[in-house]
């Protein structure tokens, strides 16, 4: 029983780390697009952007709610805490949400006065996205907890790093999002995503810098696990190939590269969600809760984690199904008039 | 009741929720619908069931988006505004959540993908086979929704330790003894609102004389479902009804506003329930009847509110006056399904303008129903969150006061702007009917260059270009 009650936490801690993942890649390159709406004025080339996630957006959001919901299933004290702590930003992302989802329906049924959803799908991310970033750096920062419930104020999640955060995040989406209209696109879309997508990444470079500087220098615990002799040798490739991705992905905009610069961004966004997790490893709300203390009885994870192994790969192999169904270039004025 | 921010989480969740039911009920009705639409143009190959399949997944894509955005709120709310609720049931809850995300949402989600921009990317029974698993995902989604709901209704399954419940067994757990019966209840009453939405639908192109041959076909199906189904859940009320008299007899006084448990209950059709005095004014009741319909005996005794302490007492008003719109609105249904089945037995049903005109305004109130069902039963709960194990005012997250006035206020700007904007352009696609051109655009998406062998009939039918290929 000792044993079970050491690794089942360990084990959900994976799962909603690969959730979490899914769920920031995938729904990323949607949001992305979103972010990008604002250069993009042209209703054709909206369409296409739109086009080129329509059928998958709503799969790729549902890992949020398995995000949320495993956090929920395995983890309720931490839930109970984060949700509460990071109350406004995480509302405020949710209501984001609504308007960026109905937007991809409401948009096609209200043309041609589509214009406000425009901007709702496009506000609804940015402003999603930030809020994100939001809730990542506040809870990075760590969250006051009192007798196991959270103990601080409404606003306790606004600092510069929080805010440093949302705006990294916005960056790393729109990357993501225009790689993936390299990917997806062709002709003069695909060329002005090549352009854009130099600038997502020079500002994805400058904030993993930054953020890796400014996270050990105000949190001792985090500088110790990765300035420490020797982990300093352990963890060195985590650097170096977020180098490399980085290195690899400029390549792949400036040569005629299809896929690469959205599989080095892919990369790109692993390398620092492993970062994040050295960082914390073993801290679920930093400092305070560890993945053991905050877990479900064994007897709840146990019951979860049996479904979970069952039916993750199927529902893994349908998403592929249908990324495959609708796979290659979208272009304009060729799926509907 | 002061207003605290126990209060305005309390408004926050019972808004969000409301507006959520509305859409998923509808949503699991229409989906089976669609899937039966598409099967029958499988096997008959007619082509008003394929039209008709189209025109009611362009409305479905609208209803079901806002069901998903307003659905994810709900996830997260259990923790933003109810953390000593996720802590005290988390255990028990939470997995119930889980396998809802990992059954049903996916899948749904997922092969909606396909059921929206498939028509002329994937085979014909692919196609099918994706309207089908979408159906089918509504559906456990419901199933494990229900349970959760029941298991705070009539827990089970589950042993308290410091105050935090822990699960001893699932199969108790997830069919709770109020379990079958709100899922039954439930379940027939998304495909009844659906059903009547259909029959409206049809009923009013009739009226208007344009679609005739799928009004037709709307009115026969639609009207064919709320004929069986109406009764039957009555049979299922009053079952679901008797289980509640077993379990939570304060939710049940409520319902029959019945104060005295030591007399049998009238039948309460009018009242105006007076907590603080303990009786209710102006009361107009059948002597006997709410015994009747409670104990199935004319001189059967159930409890009173009295029976109960004042601060263990659900609000009786807004349990009893939700329950009579509920049951009012199933005896209109009983009689709009009797009605038409007599006059299509008897062949005059399309000729009926009488019968079909009002039917035409009668598509909200499965909605209503719904709705005021809920209400009965969430706040017949009350004072507690889960029954006798967690009050509700005990269940809140330590978030500030004007943290959630403002997230309401947020809420309540937002649901009103877009969701008002989705049912407007449901009337619009209505409008627009099976034929309506502006209804294309929603499957506009990359689709593969039909080959030869698709042929002539599925081009004039997608009555599209040729889509974009690889």
């Amino acid at each position: 029983m000792d044993d079970i009650a050491y690794w089942l936490p360990l084990v959900w801690a994976s799962i909603l780390a690969v959730a979490v993942t899914l769920y920031v890649i995938l729904d990323g390159f949607g949001l992305g697009l979103g972010i990008l709406f604002p250069f993009a004025p042209e209703e054709e080339r909206r369409d296409v952007m739109m086009n080129t996630v329509a059928p998958f957006w709503d799969g790729n959001q549902t890992w949020l709610i398995m995000g949320g919901g495993g956090l929920f299933v395995a983890f309720p004290k931490a839930y109970g805490i984060i949700m509460s702590g990071l109350y406004l930003p995480i509302i405020v992302m949710l209501l984001a949400l609504v308007f960026r989802g109905v937007a991809f329906e409401f948009r096609w049924v209200s043309k041609p006065n589509h214009q406000w959803w425009d901007r709702a799908f496009s506000w609804g991310a940015i402003v999603a996205t930030f809020s994100q970033g939001l809730v990542l750096g506040g809870l990075l920062q760590g969250i006051t907890v009192r007798d196991g419930t959270f103990a601080g104020g409404p606003f306790d999640w606004l600092t510069p790093f929080s805010v440093f955060c949302g705006v990294g995040l916005l960056g790393g989406y729109a990357l993501l999002g225009t790689t993936w209209l390299i990917f997806k696109t062709d002709g003069a879309l695909e060329e002005w995503a090549r352009d854009k997508a130099k600038l997502a990444l020079l500002v994805v470079l400058v904030s993993t810098v930054a953020v890796c500087l400014w996270t050990p220098f105000s949190v001792p615990r985090i500088a110790d696990r990765w300035f420490s002799w020797p982990n300093m040798l352990w963890l060195s490739p985590v650097p170096l190939l977020t180098g490399l991705a980085g290195l690899a992905c400029w390549r792949g905009l400036e040569s005629n590269a299809q896929s690469q610069p959205f599989i080095c961004t892919i990369a790109l966004f692993l390398l620092g969600l492993i970062g994040l997790v050295i960082s914390n490893v073993p801290y679920l709300v930093p400092d305070t809760l560890t993945v053991w203390q905050a877990a479900a009885p064994p007897s709840s994870q146990m019951f979860m984690l049996v479904g979970t192994l069952i039916l993750l790969p199927i529902i893994l192999g349908y998403t592929a199904f249908v990324y495959w169904t609708f796979r290659g270039k979208v272009r304009a004025g060729e799926g509907y008039h | 009741m002061d207003v605290d921010a126990v209060l305005l989480s309390r408004i926050q969740f019972a808004f969000t929720v409301t507006f959520h039911i509305i859409f998923p009920s509808f949503s699991i009705g229409l989906a089976a619908f669609i899937a039966t639409l598409l099967v029958r143009w499988r096997l008959t190959g007619e082509e008003r069931f394929n039209r008709l399949a189209r025109f009611w997944t362009k409305i479905f894509a609208v209803s079901f988006a806002m069901g998903v955005v307003s659905g994810i709120v709900l996830s997260y709310q259990f923790g933003t505004n109810w953390s000593r609720f996720s802590e005290v049931s988390g255990n028990v809850i939470g997995p119930l959540i889980g396998y809802e995300t990992l059954t049903a949402f996916f899948l749904e989600a997922t092969f909606l993908g396909i059921l929206l921009f498939g028509w002329n990317r994937v085979s014909p029974n692919l196609h099918v086979t994706a309207a089908v698993l979408v159906a089918v995902g509504t559906s456990i989604s419901a199933f494990w929704i229900l349970a959760a709901n029941s298991w705070m209704q009539t827990p089970a399954g589950h042993e308290m330790i410091d105050g935090v419940a822990h699960p001893v067994s699932w199969m108790q757990i997830i069919f709770n003894p109020s379990f079958p019966y709100r899922f039954a209840h439930m379940f027939t009453a998304a495909y009844l609102t659906t059903s009547l939405v259909v029959l409206s639908v049809g009923a009013r192109y009739l009226m208007a004389n344009r679609f005739h041959e799928d009004a037709k076909t709307m009115i026969r199906m639609g009207l064919g479902m709320v004929a069986i189904l109406a009764p039957l859940q009555l049979v299922i009320g009053d079952a679901h009804g008797l289980n509640t008299a077993e379990h939570q007899p304060a939710k049940i006084a409520a319902m029959e506003a019945h104060w005295d448990g030591s007399k049998p209950g009238g039948l309460v059709l009018f009242g105006w329930p007076d907590a603080a005095a303990e009786t209710n004014h102006y009361e107009i009741a059948i002597p006997n009847v709410a015994s009747f319909i409670i104990t199935h005996d004319f001189n059967g005794l159930f409890k009173g509110l009295k029976d109960f302490k004042p601060e263990d007492r659900p609000p009786v008003m807004a349990v009893f006056l939700a329950f009579r719109v509920m049951v009012g609105i199933g005896l209109t249904m009983i009689a709009i399904g009797a009605i038409g089945a007599f006059l299509w037995f008897r062949g005059r049903l399309f000729d009926a303008g009488w019968y079909l005109k009002p039917v035409v305004y009668a598509w909200p109130l499965g909605f209503i129903a719904i709705v005021a069902g809920w209400w009965v039963t969430e706040i017949g709960r009350q004072p507690y969150l889960v029954y006798g194990i967690l009050r509700t005012k005990d269940a809140v997250s330590p978030v500030a006061f004007g943290a959630v006035a403002t997230s309401l206020a947020m809420f309540v700007a937002v649901y009103a702007v877009v969701f008002s904007m989705g049912i407007l352009y449901i009337k619009r696609l209505i409008d627009k009917g099976p034929a309506g051109k502006a209804a294309e655009a929603p499957d506009a998406l990359p689709s593969r260059p039909l080959s030869a062998a698709q042929g002539a009939t599925r081009e004039s039918l997608a009555a599209k270009p040729i889509g974009a290929g690889e």
